[in-house]
């Protein structure tokens, strides 16, 4: 899909996360803090750039998709190739933006992991954007609802899970919240990253239930799976809604 | 060729389509017409597979299209209004397209390339375009594979009188090589030359489906226009 | 012969008029320190050359100047207490102490001082012993530029580096210490002084303090120790200029303090610590001039504390720069500079003309309900602490500072 890489918009993101990690970086006196602040573009700004420049990529593509869909094409591969398309491009471009960089600066696991969490999460919220994008026809509406989902990911559910904290401070949470950290892939991913960078010691005796988790290469594995399946299973929801969608 | 039975669609409370059941054959020139909204479109969606029936069936040279994809290699479909990748160049659409229907299986036909003068423009990008070159594009690409089955949507709708004229020749020259030809138009006296068959639907439900020579007989009109006039007014044959 | 040697000896060297040096070595006429120290008189000298001496437990038992020459070995094979001091007024200088005994039961150390005063320990070096140095019931005893390495990997099996127990007017100056259950061990010690030493990965404190009044301690150095320096239920602590740097870890703190009353810190450098200083019970404390950089927490002061003084201190680059418990607050914070102050200062007096409250929303939060840390960095923690800025309504509305600095101070 090189129409998605020639479009002016990815390009200026790249450009601005390119930009933004080498401030980041500049700024700061150690790499581990720069690693931190990058920690908020990967947590924030990727999620909602995915989202929505997914969205309004797809409904901006609907009548392609039409003329697709009337071609000699299975509507799987049609789907599956825009999700793929983005997918490549908008990984592309956080490789470009914030891989390199931080590969320059910090050159080790930790960096490998951000770069495999960052493309991670562009997936998922490609695959979460696909979804919405199949289920609503309307597309300022569609637009809305992605911008909603990224709220509900990045704020309401941490707002409720705060909310739980209080309602239930008398009972032991920290296991429960493992569980919990699941369900949301931002969370997980942070606190996946949080974990290999040193100030995993401020989170005390959570931290350390956390760590005795996701040290471990078990561990690893089952987040790294967890995530894998929200990448998947928006991905395959959203291909079966294509399949019986009328265009 | 193409054979609907009690195809059924509904859009909400909307019944789009009402147990349509229709037979198209080969060499026909098929005029589907009816006032807005009364399911052209849908139907045609449905015969290309974009909207899923909620009953009934149709089938393609005696297969279920339900559960195929590949009988869309013998269509060629120019949509009512044609929008493309804005960064593509008229050149790669065209190549793309062509990977697609992988060439080969059909000699290319690139007559309306030729007469609509694209092989000019194919650096230039689809989103400079304007609206009636966008349709030429659309209508070149329906014809380019050679397909046996041609389905065009309000096809000269946007199109200057002599890209029109172009068009309609290339439809006539294509009906003469025996080619099934589904046209939807509001355009009566555009048809008239061309048409062997009329589809009039109202409402999603399909009133009728006659000959030409038929419907003259009929209503006892010779030109088409007044023949789906008095039709209309009587409302119901 | 031996025998020989050791009755003629006897009678020779006092005529010879080196009355008060004894010479002990492998080429020498005395092989052994337990048989030098045997023929010494209280005020002798007893020099030891370089050699490796494997005689168990030493027992000094009157006054001597024990100085070892370009530092013999003593090894106390796993087994014994190596040097055991039971007279006032020795010096042991220069020795190099290896692997003490090591015992659940009883304190083995490279050196251990019973009961005595004036005793100087100075210039040796231990290399896995149980305990290193260890005084009980001392006075006026010095222990100077030594050098104590364990090799510990579980608290419960290892000892204190210099061990001070029921002791007084003691000074610990120049130590370097690395790897003890605890660097310096301080309990019921009175007027003494800790002065220029390095403690460093220790299993637990880098300095373990208690029941120890009238002390100073200064220009310390203590780095990547298991839990940094605890300084417990005490009065009239002076703690200048020393540095906490780098005490990392689930429970780490680079001061903690408990129960401490009429004391000072000041001049201190706090770096990048998880809790900079935590304060329990503490009250009529002042924190002047110290620096506070990177920290997750620069101070945590639990509501237990009052009277706390903490002014003309350089916060930067801390995560939280304070947290509490509670929301009454009976301390005060003057100023100070605050890397995430963002006021102005109009007339240009140097002191913000708003106050900084240096207590987040989140840190609160955290206080309250520890499990909500896995929230730590994440959007909305962000966006409450803005919100808590322009609103206050959880954190405490007297801890503020009035008068925050508006550049950073030169300390």
């Amino acid at each position: 899909m090189t129409d998605i890489l020639r479009s002016k918009i990815i390009l200026i993101y790249t450009l601005i996360l390119l930009i933004a990690t080498f401030c980041v970086f500049g700024l700061e006196d150690n790499a581990s803090k720069g690693i931190l602040s990058v920690l908020n573009i990967i947590l924030i700004v990727l999620p909602l750039f995915s989202i929505i420049f997914s969205t309004i990529y797809i409904y901006n593509s609907s009548e392609f998709i039409e003329l697709l869909v009337s071609q000699p094409l299975q509507r799987k591969t049609i789907w599956l190739s825009f999700l793929i398309g983005l997918a490549i491009a908008l990984s592309l471009s956080f490789i470009i933006g914030v891989g390199i960089p931080i590969l320059l600066f910090q050159l080790n696991i930790i960096g490998f992991l951000i770069i495999f969490v960052g493309v991670v999460l562009s997936i998922i919220f490609v695959s979460i954007a696909l979804l919405a994008a199949v289920q609503i026809r309307d597309k300022a509406k569609g637009i809305g609802i992605a911008i909603l989902l990224w709220i509900y990911f990045s704020i309401l559910f941490d707002g409720l899970v705060l909310f739980l904290l209080f309602q239930f401070a008398d009972y032991p949470l920290e296991k429960p919240m493992l569980l919990v950290s699941a369900l949301n892939p931002i969370d997980l991913a942070r606190i996946l990253l949080l974990l290999q960078l040193d100030v995993s010691a401020m989170m005390g005796y959570t931290g350390a239930i956390f760590k005795d988790f996701f040290g471990t290469v078990t561990g690893l594995i089952i987040s790294c799976f967890v995530l894998m399946l929200w990448s998947a299973i928006p991905m395959y929801l959203s291909v079966i809604k294509f399949n019986k969608k009328d265009l | 060729m193409i054979i609907a039975s009690s195809v059924t669609k509904q859009f909400g409370k909307l019944k789009a389509l009402n147990n349509v059941s229709l037979k198209c054959r080969q060499g026909e020139c098929i005029s589907l017409i009816g006032p807005n909204g009364s399911g052209k479109t849908t139907l045609i969606k449905c015969i290309l597979g974009m909207v899923i029936p909620n009953s009934g069936f149709i089938t393609f040279n005696n297969k279920n299209i339900a559960k195929d994809w590949l009988y869309r290699d013998e269509i060629g479909y120019m949509p009512q209004i044609g929008r493309y990748p804005e960064n593509m160049t008229i050149g790669q659409l065209l190549a793309m397209m062509k990977d697609i229907r992988n060439t080969g299986i059909h000699e290319v036909d690139e007559d309306l390339i030729q007469a609509f003068q694209l092989t000019g423009m194919l650096n230039k990008r689809m989103r400079t375009l304007s609206g009636g070159t966008t349709q030429k594009v659309s209508a070149a690409l329906a014809f380019l594979f050679n397909p046996s089955v041609l389905i065009l949507d309000e096809p000269t709708a946007g199109l200057d009188p002599i890209s029109s004229e172009i068009l309609k020749e290339k439809i006539i020259a294509e009906k003469q090589k025996g080619k099934l030809i589904l046209i939807t138009s509001h355009i009566l006296s555009d048809l008239n030359d061309l048409v062997s068959e009329v589809i009039y639907m109202q409402d999603g439900n399909l009133l009728f489906h006659k000959s030409i020579d038929q419907l003259r007989t009929d209503t006892g009109e010779e030109k088409l226009t007044k023949a789906i006039a008095s039709v209309m007014i009587k409302g119901n044959l | 012969m031996k025998l020989y040697l050791i009755i003629a000896s006897l009678f020779i060297l006092p005529k010879f008029g080196f009355a008060n040096i004894i010479q002990v070595g492998p080429g020498k006429s005395i092989k052994q320190i337990k048989t030098g120290i045997q023929f010494a008189k209280s005020g002798d000298t007893v020099f030891v050359h370089p050699g490796f001496y494997r005689e168990g437990n030493i027992v000094i038992a009157k006054k001597i100047y024990l100085k070892g020459i370009k530092f013999p070995v003593l090894d106390g094979e796993n087994k014994f207490e190596i040097l055991s001091i039971k007279a006032n007024g020795s010096t042991i200088d220069g020795f190099k102490l290896i692997h003490s005994g090591v015992s659940n039961l009883e304190d083995y150390a490279g050196i251990k001082m019973y009961d005595c005063r004036d005793v100087t320990i100075q210039n040796n070096q231990l290399f896995d012993t149980y305990f290193g140095i260890y005084l009980q019931y001392g006075k006026n005893c010095i222990i100077r530029n030594n050098t104590t390495t364990a090799y510990y990997k579980e608290e419960q099996q290892s000892g204190n580096g210099i061990h001070c127990w029921k002791s007084d007017s003691i000074l610990i100056e120049g130590n370097h210490i690395v790897g003890h259950r605890d660097g310096i061990y301080f309990e019921f010690v009175m007027h003494s002084t800790i002065k220029g030493n390095y403690s460093e990965h220790n299993i637990r404190y880098g300095l373990h303090f208690m029941y120890s009044n009238d002390d100073t301690y200064l220009s310390n150095t203590f780095f990547s120790n298991g839990a940094g320096v605890a300084v417990m239920y005490s009065h009239g602590v002076h703690m200048l200029r020393n540095n906490f740097r780098e005490n990392w870890g689930d429970a780490a703190y680079g001061l903690l303090l408990k129960e401490i009353s009429d004391s000072y810190i000041k001049g201190n450098q706090f770096n990048k610590n998880t809790s900079g200083i935590y304060m329990e019970g503490v009250s009529r404390v002042k924190v002047l001039g110290n620096n506070f950089f990177n920290n997750g927490w620069a101070m945590k002061i639990q509501a237990s504390c009052m009277e706390v003084d903490i002014a003309r201190n350089n916060f930067m680059g801390n995560t939280f720069d304070v947290g509490t418990n509670g929301n009454l607050v009976l301390n005060r914070f003057k100023n100070n500079y605050w890397d995430k102050y963002d006021g102005y200062d109009i007339n240009k007096d140097h002191v913000g003309d708003i106050p900084y409250r240096p207590v987040s929303m989140y840190s609160m939060i955290v206080e309250k309900n520890p499990p909500a840390m896995i929230l730590f960095r994440s959007f909305i923690t962000s966006l409450l602490d803005k919100t808590e800025k322009i609103i206050p309504s959880l954190t405490p509305i007297s801890l503020v500072d009035n008068f925050p600095l508006m550049k950073m101070l030169n300390q």
